[in-house]
């Protein structure tokens, strides 16, 4: 299943600038390992040493904060958007 | 200053450790960065008689407040009044309750000073000659009028909608107030942009990591008032939660230098029915807050996406207190309770906080018999419109005797019958 991903800007260092990716892959888990392999580097930046989504790295499917679905096993099909945000840092 | 006691900036989430720059976020992890101290070399130097022989303003705990030497902002912040609230004890039915009083903080009534005044004092140090916020009201004030005194350029954004005497109290410093079409959230995502691209000292951007640290002379002030002594619960207003992470910080640290026992003390939030996703959160007993829409007539607390929101709730379960939230009406109603019998006319953050406290005494989460403090952080005539319709009108007569008798005699009458 390709699925598009879109990078921020202070980690398209590791995807050679791109600002979007496609991946193949059927769960939120499954893409950031496959992340993984096109692009060496990005996992330790989206997760914990448990594996875990790090707190202030949103992923968001399709608009929805995969947090609220079911976390790293939302399943993904064909033709799905996921964005990687990192959370907006300031406020009061 | 015998030196200062800052060794780093450090992420809250990976530990890595920075230099002190204007720089709130962890490069690898995007974790906020909080201002780490080695309290080693403060041991047997800072002391209660040291303390207690400087001014009465925050700045006498000035070597756990992360600036260099001297403060050049708002020297004269802070050091508000602690007051024994005797008729509202009576009122909710407990033992010992206290109010903070920061709505007479000094210069612009909130606590707001107190960070300002930090965070003002760093943007200096760090060269900056234009400071900015994003705000709900009392912030914009407090950044206006401390970067009015002390000679800096300020641009202020808020939420286009906010009470006009919070406007107001912004505008009247000459500062350039911007309002944005949208939630304080919109305001505070569009001041991230603006603060990478004009290169300002954004107290609660690029500065946020001191700025933040301001809100524990709060809580050392509360300690020092009560006699050197960590009280046994707190009850704090939350927005971004912030407030309630540096309160528990200030306590933990008073604690580790000598100066309090630890008491124990649980930390205690209170949010608005209409904002309130810490509040759910705890409640909920999970550590996911659920960003919402804010739609609630306190204003300033209407953060929907709180930045310290996962660290406010940790605090409020780790000390063993709660969270509660409160309806408009029952902020009202608290708002209304505080002035009539405390004669403190708070804005509607202080009739959420002790709107959420009685909540709490009535069902047994603050227990009635061991000493309770309320932090009031902002004043009430800011916020008029919260209760202009709620209140007497004056009864209108002429300059006479005979016509003032006959409304004594009215009165009188309501009063017997």
């Amino acid at each position: 299943m390709a699925v598009s991903v879109r990078i921020p800007t202070p980690l398209r260092k590791l995807t050679g600038g791109a600002d979007e990716v496609s991946i193949d892959a059927a769960s939120i888990s499954e893409l950031i390992d496959n992340l993984e392999v096109a692009h060496p580097g990005l996992k330790e930046r989206l997760c914990d040493a448990n594996g875990e989504i790090r707190r202030f790295v949103n992923v968001y499917l399709n608009d929805e904060d995969v947090r609220f679905l079911d976390g790293r096993d939302t399943a993904l099909k064909d033709g799905d958007e996921v964005s990687i945000v990192p959370a907006i840092a300031g406020g009061k | 200053m015998s030196g200062s006691i800052v060794r780093a900036l450090k992420c809250r989430e990976c530990g890595q450790e920075y230099p002190i720059e204007p720089i709130h976020v962890c490069e690898f992890c995007f974790g906020p960065l909080e201002v780490a101290y080695d309290y080693d070399k403060l041991k047997g130097k800072f002391t209660r008689t040291l303390i207690e022989s400087r001014p009465q303003t925050m700045w006498r705990y000035k070597e756990l407040l992360p600036i260099d030497g001297e403060p050049t902002v708002g020297a004269q912040n802070g050091f508000t009044p602690l007051i024994r609230a005797r008729n509202l004890e009576k009122a909710l039915g407990v033992k010992e309750l206290y109010i903070k009083n920061d709505s007479v903080c000094y210069p612009t009534l909130s606590f707001k000073d107190r960070v300002v005044s930090v965070a003002l004092s760093k943007a200096v140090e760090f060269g900056f000659k234009t400071v900015a916020c994003a705000s709900t009201g009392n912030l914009a004030g407090s950044v206006a009028a401390n970067a009015a005194a002390a000679g800096l350029e300020s641009y202020v954004f808020i939420p286009h909608d906010l009470e006009q005497g919070k406007v107001l109290g912004a505008g009247i410093f000459g500062t350039k107030i911007i309002g944005i079409r949208g939630k304080y959230d919109d305001v505070n995502r569009l001041c991230s942009e603006v603060a990478g691209k004009y290169g300002w000292g954004f107290v609660n951007v690029n500065v946020r990591p001191f700025y933040a640290e301001g809100s524990k002379s709060l809580g050392y002030e509360i300690m020092e008032q009560l006699g050197w002594k960590a009280p046994k619960h707190v009850v704090v207003p939350m927005a971004s939660g912030s407030l309630c992470t540096k309160i528990d910080k200030s306590i933990k640290e008073f604690i580790k230098l000598g100066l309090v026992e630890d008491n124990g003390t649980a930390v205690y939030g209170a949010q608005a029915t209409g904002c309130s996703p810490i509040s759910k959160s705890v409640k909920e007993g999970t550590d996911l807050i659920h960003p919402v829409i804010a739609d609630t007539i306190a204003k300033s607390l209407a953060i929907g996406n709180p930045a310290d929101g996962f660290y406010a709730n940790r605090v409020i379960r780790e000390s063993g207190g709660w969270s509660e939230d409160v309806s408009d009406q029952e902020v009202i109603a608290a708002m209304k309770l505080l002035a009539e019998t405390e004669g403190i006319f708070a804005e509607t953050a202080g009739g959420v906080t002790l709107g959420c406290a009685q909540k709490m005494i009535e069902s047994g989460r603050l227990p009635r018999d061991e000493s309770i403090v309320l932090c009031i952080t902002g004043n009430g005539l800011k916020t008029q419109e919260a209760v202009i319709n709620e209140i007497a009108k004056p009864r209108i007569i002429e300059a006479s005797l005979k016509e003032f008798d006959v409304l004594a005699e009215a009165d009188k009458a309501k009063l017997a019958s």
